[in-house]
């Protein structure tokens, strides 16, 4: 059979309109799918009273709590320091919120400080590997040690400084070791990871449970009923530096 | 032309030289003897989570399944062909719950057949770092 000219284009007119429907009839299921998961994920968040907050008599217990846990090393040198939870004085915190007379309030004042967990997490973007990425489930900003090559692109990313490095091997500086928790090696980025091993066991972080004045209040953002949402409903918080755009998930309670 | 008896004893010295390792080995049958492991204790576990082949052949797999299973996808429970339910963790279930003797075990074999270590240990706590941990 020959086909004719006529034939030909009508033919193929035919498949490419069979190829374009297929291609939105695709389009437009997979935009109405994720609207019915995106409603049972949650957003783990913390609230941190600062009212409560005895760190300005001393009181450092939710840092050591998560050092124990997360095995982190302590080095004499601050260059080589490495931190998941520590403080630092209230005005190079929150340096906007200053006033003349802030001096009588919070000046000076240490403030628990850990990653933030940013719903739009600067640091996820710049990473080459996908060594650090956003749980879709929950909200925690991972990081997979496996996969760190050491580029230290998000320490750069991040604007809170929640990242540090491994200069050295961390090993001979943690003083006791916890086993149900890996150390980490020389060369690799780690930060606050919401104990997430300890959520995996329906347990609370370990900042959260050492805080002998209950300060940190941890719980899903998503849920309108949480404590920490009912907190944020019914006083005035602060986030760390929300003008640029990264959401975080930990609130302070002035 | 005259060369050639020459070059072809050449060669049968130069193919004798290069497989001299292949067939001194199977005259003198220097073959290695099997490392010489040591087995979990019976009371320890008697069962693996795989079976003994598959374990031998494919433990580095498990492993690394393991690894992105728990890391990427928080599933922490591995169910084993016999039904039992066991944690995903180096250290708590292969090694605390069975293979107490890793240099024994793990490391013989590893040192027997040439696997120039896996670097799980760099960050996995072991056990004669445990000893340092809190009680």
């Amino acid at each position: 059979m020959k086909i004719t000219r006529k034939v030909f284009l009508q033919l193929s007119g035919l498949g490419l309109l069979a190829v374009v429907g297929k291609k939105a009839v695709r389009a437009i299921t997979e935009a109405a799918a994720p609207s019915a998961k995106t409603k049972t994920t949650k957003r783990w968040g913390m609230v941190i009273d600062l009212g409560k907050c005895r760190q300005e008599a001393g009181c450092v217990d939710c840092i050591k709590a998560c050092n124990t846990a997360h095995n982190i090393p302590q080095f004499a040198d601050r260059a080589h320091e490495v931190k998941w939870i520590w403080n630092q004085p209230f005005e190079t915190v929150f340096p906007l919120v200053q006033t003349d007379y802030v001096k009588q309030g919070y000046a000076g004042h240490p403030i628990p400080l850990l990653c933030n967990h940013c719903a739009n997490p600067p640091c996820v973007r710049v990473c080459p590997t996908q060594a650090t990425w956003k749980r879709e489930e929950d909200g925690i900003v991972m990081m997979d040690w496996h996969r760190c090559i050491g580029c230290r692109y998000c320490m750069a990313a991040c604007p809170y400084g929640s990242r540090s490095f491994n200069w050295q091997d961390p090993r001979p500086a943690i003083a006791s070791l916890n086993p149900d928790f890996p150390t980490r090696t020389k060369g690799v980025v780690e930060k606050c990871n919401f104990c997430e091993e300890r959520l995996a066991r329906g347990q609370s972080p370990a900042c959260v449970g050492a805080c002998p004045e209950k300060t940190l209040v941890f719980g899903d953002l998503n849920d309108p009923d949480s404590e920490p949402r009912q907190l944020l409903r019914a006083r005035f918080a602060l986030q760390r530096e929300p003008e640029l755009g990264t959401s975080p998930s930990v609130y302070y309670l002035v | 032309m005259r060369d050639r008896p020459v070059i072809f004893a050449g060669l049968l010295v130069f193919v004798g030289l290069f497989t001299f390792p292949l067939w001194y080995g199977s005259a003198t049958k220097t073959s290695p003897t099997a490392p010489d492991i040591k087995l979990p204790a019976p009371e320890k576990a008697k069962q693996c989570v795989a079976p003994l082949n598959y374990m031998r052949n494919s433990h580095m797999q498990l492993l690394v399944n393991w690894r992105d299973e728990v890391v990427r996808d928080n599933q922490r429970q591995f169910t084993a062909y016999t039904g039992k339910v066991y944690d995903k963790s180096l250290t708590r279930t292969c090694l605390m719950q069975c293979h107490t003797n890793k240099a024994e075990f793990c490391d013989r074999c590893h040192s027997y057949a040439g696997v120039s270590g896996p670097y799980c240990w760099d960050c996995h706590i072991e056990k004669p770092l445990l000893a340092r941990s809190t009680p």
